[in-house]
């Protein structure tokens, strides 16, 4: 989804700059050249990922913008599209009462205001101005905010409008007339977000409070190791990273011969030491003599595949450019990116320590499965949480579990989560909800004391 | 440990329970205990009595037995089942709230986070994993008995590198001028947050984020008109949870799923036993059979407390080019 603009090659000066500001904060608060940025035009009205290469541009509605005023600007400013010799260009801008003026006027007048939408009648005659007198005034060389005063000057029912309605005409017409774009953070909630209102099959529906709660459900933390099957285009495995700190390791696991994608990985601006926890490895070599401590542990019937795996995750052109002056930083350290195979030393031991998480969101899979192929990987007492959009197959997976005697405190929940206005006499619920986020089955894996035994023959 | 500060101290197949650990002591889905191990102790319930040198070596999530045979599991700690098993001294909140504010307000490893109050220490607890190994909470309250409590619980818990306890009346005095401009996200569960709204202004960094929890919408209305001034992004949710009870039921049917073979050759567990009419069903080539269905339980939280999000505006003198 991701308008990627152009690629970025050599890292640069400003990068190593807030490379080393990093290092003091966890957060960054700048944007640097070469990072990955969450442009939200109108509001929410587009949300666009892009990269803050040279030569990148956003199209605003017919105009199209340079993005390099954005380098250097912390994250949350805001930037109105303006006219210059050069053509259109991103200027930055202080919002004066910090966009909340819809309610600032609200607060003590509005109670009392007895207007009502008695005497509008809907004849497309309200507004005097025509489209021509508009584009007259464009050529002219006038500001989006001269339009809409205009606008507002020539309808005949605006001053009739409740003050509410008067501002919810304003921020339609500045939309339409003076678009501006607000510089944001790609974080687990943003990402989650803007791939939930945008693109939600692309991350398999995944809603932001869901997404929280199988971290939370599975105990990801710092030196957590935990084990994952992503098919939700690395939103997940991304977020788990950014919980883990460049510590522990997130390792998204998969049948069969091709990796799961994991690209929004790369929209974090994760650090290499970050991105060095990020790894990939198929099933089968994870689970390879592990069977004789674990009952439950299915023989794989994809041996075949594993010689065609050994070369996971072909990365995009686009590459991730870190964080640092390349000729600074010890060769082993360069250009770390996501996703590259665990060593064999890593896999031993996990093979001996077991994951400490498990986390499976697997919109197309058969969750019964692979819950039993996976859970033997667990460490004991270690947590885990299963997304899914459909019910059933959780139910008759958790029913599998409480029988076989796997796991305890198994559980299907289903977040819901709903937004509130809040005005002075005008609070209520958002007349818009999303009215599902899926289900979580969420569960301690358990030590069955026979193959507690099985371990210590 | 609840949460581990280097790589040894995860669970793992070779962590054994040692002498002085802390364990979750699992008898049912809800009923749990927190227990201090301690070589010459004993747990005494409905089971029996269990010794615990009989655990002492033995893995975490092991079963363990009663003088009467009884069992009970012994799970090794972690916020979310300290959550369920904590001392409430005040309302807590719960894991649907915990887990969309740790996101919400983008809290990472390395991150600073003010909380106020401390309450039961719940959240506190997941903010320490969250923000573990190299940042920190500092947690207050005004109560000095409650704060006192929590950091006991902090201290046992192995939690004391990650949070520090203050007695402190946010409301009255504000948070600590120490902390100005050094905070990432700040927290407040407060009966009147919006007294408190002008010190975390000046605690925040630039485009941190701030979270208010209140149980009345008239809390939440008076915080947000006050949030307006300096916050952008100003957002209130209600987060809850809906959990399901899964049953088996037996039915005369003529097929067998497949995914159900297991199922049905070792049987329903005792308690989750239904049995279901099987009319309509032809009974010369019905096969025994079994499956599992779910609802929604009839008991849930209705409210907790609506959730006020917002993030600290950029103001004029924040110069762009400067850092």
């Amino acid at each position: 989804m991701a308008e990627d603009a152009s690629t970025a090659t050599s890292a640069t000066a400003s990068a190593a700059t807030s490379a080393a500001a990093a290092a003091a904060s966890p957060i960054p608060r700048l944007a640097w050249e070469g990072c990955s940025v969450l442009l939200d035009a109108n509001d929410g009205d587009r949300l666009v990922f892009a990269r803050l290469s040279p030569a990148a541009t956003l199209k605003i509605g017919n105009k199209k913008c340079s993005l390099a005023p954005l380098v250097g600007c912390p994250f949350g400013s805001s930037f109105r599209v303006e006219s210059g010799p050069n053509g259109p260009f991103l200027d930055r801008f202080v919002p004066s009462t910090l966009d909340n003026c819809a309610q600032d006027i609200a607060d003590g007048q509005l109670t009392d205001d007895q207007k009502d939408n008695r005497s509008l009648v809907d004849n497309n005659t309200a507004q005097s101005l025509s489209s021509d007198d508009i584009d007259t005034m464009r050529r002219e060389g006038a500001t989006g905010d001269k339009i809409i005063e205009a606008l507002i000057a020539n309808s005949s029912t605006f001053g009739k409008k409740t003050a509410f309605s008067q501002e919810k005409y304003k921020i339609k017409k500045q939309k339409k007339y003076a678009p501006k774009v607000l510089l944001r953070r790609p974080s687990t909630r943003s990402i989650c977000e803007t791939y939930f209102k945008k693109h939600p099959a692309r991350t398999g529906f995944l809603r932001v409070d869901t997404l929280s709660l199988l971290l939370s459900m599975a105990n990801v933390g710092a030196y957590s190791d935990v084990l994952v099957v992503d098919m939700v285009g690395g939103l997940l495995t991304g977020a788990i990273a950014e919980r883990l700190g460049g510590t522990g390791y997130v390792c998204s696991t998969y049948f069969g011969s091709v990796p799961n994608p994991i690209d929004i990985v790369k929209m974090f601006n994760f650090s290499s030491g970050v991105c060095s926890r990020v790894v990939q490895a198929p099933f089968n070599d994870l689970c390879s003599s592990q069977s004789t401590t674990d009952e439950l542990t299915i023989k794989s019937d994809e041996k075949a595949d594993r010689a065609s795996s050994n070369e996971p995750f072909v990365q995009e052109e686009d590459s991730l450019l870190e964080c640092g002056d390349e000729d600074n930083i010890p060769a082993i350290q360069k250009s770390i990116k996501p996703g590259k195979q665990p060593s064999p030393e890593t896999i031993k031991y996990w093979k001996e320590n077991g994951f400490s998480s498990l986390i499976v969101a697997a919109p197309e899979s058969k969750v019964g499965k692979l819950v039993t192929d996976l859970l033997p990987l667990l460490a004991y007492s270690a947590p885990f949480a299963i997304y899914h959009q459909y019910l059933q197959p959780l139910a008759t997976c958790m029913h599998k579990l409480q029988t076989s005697r796997m796991a305890v405190g198994l559980q299907i929940s289903e977040p819901w989560l709903r937004e509130y206005q809040i005005l002075p006499s005008r609070t209520h619920p958002h007349m818009q909800m999303n009215a599902f986020g899926g289900y979580i089955l969420s569960g301690t894996r358990i030590c069955s004391s026979e193959a507690f035994d099985g371990i210590k023959k | 440990m609840m949460v581990p500060l280097d790589s040894s101290k995860k669970i793992s197949f070779q962590r054994q329970i040692c002498d002085g650990d802390l364990v979750i002591v699992y008898e049912r889905h809800d009923i749990m205990k927190a227990v201090k191990v301690r070589s010459g102790s004993e747990l005494q319930n409905r089971f029996g009595v269990f010794k615990h040198s009989d655990w002492i070596g033995k893995p975490f999530g092991s079963k363990v037995l009663s003088s009467k045979g009884g069992f009970v599991y012994l799970l090794a700690p972690t916020p979310e089942l300290w959550t369920l098993v904590l001392s409430h001294r005040t309302q807590i909140l719960y894991i649907a709230d915990i887990s969309f504010v740790i996101s919400y307000l983008e809290i990472v490893p390395g991150c600073v986070v003010l909380e106020s109050g401390t309450g039961s220490g719940s959240l506190t607890t997941s903010l320490a994993r969250a923000v573990a190994p190299s940042g920190h909470v500092f947690t207050f309250d005004f109560h000095e008995q409650r704060a006192a409590s929590a950091r006991e619980d902090f201290e046992r818990n192995g939690l004391s590198g990650l949070i520090t306890v203050n007695v402190r009346d946010i409301q009255g005095e504000g948070f600590p001028a120490e902390h100005s401009g050094s905070i990432d996200a700040a927290f407040l569960d407060l009966p009147q947050p919006w007294l408190a709204i002008p010190s975390a202004v000046r605690m925040l960094k630039q485009d941190g984020v701030l979270c208010s929890f209140s149980p009345c919408v008239e809390q939440v209305q008076r915080t947000c008109s006050t949030l307006r001034s300096n916050f952008t992004d100003i957002r209130t949710f209600e987060v809850l949870l809906r959990t399901y009870e899964v049953r088996e039921s037996k039915r005369a049917d003529t097929t067998v799923e497949e995914e159900e073979e297991e199922g049905a050759a070792i049987g329903p567990p005792p308690q989750k036993r239904r049995q279901c009419s099987s009319t309509g069903l032809n009974p010369c080539s019905a096969e025994r059979s079994s499956s599992v269905t779910a609802k929604p339980c009839a008991t849930a939280r209705g409210h907790t407390g609506y959730l006020t999000f917002a993030r600290l505006g950029l103001r004029e003198d924040q110069n762009a080019k400067t850092e």
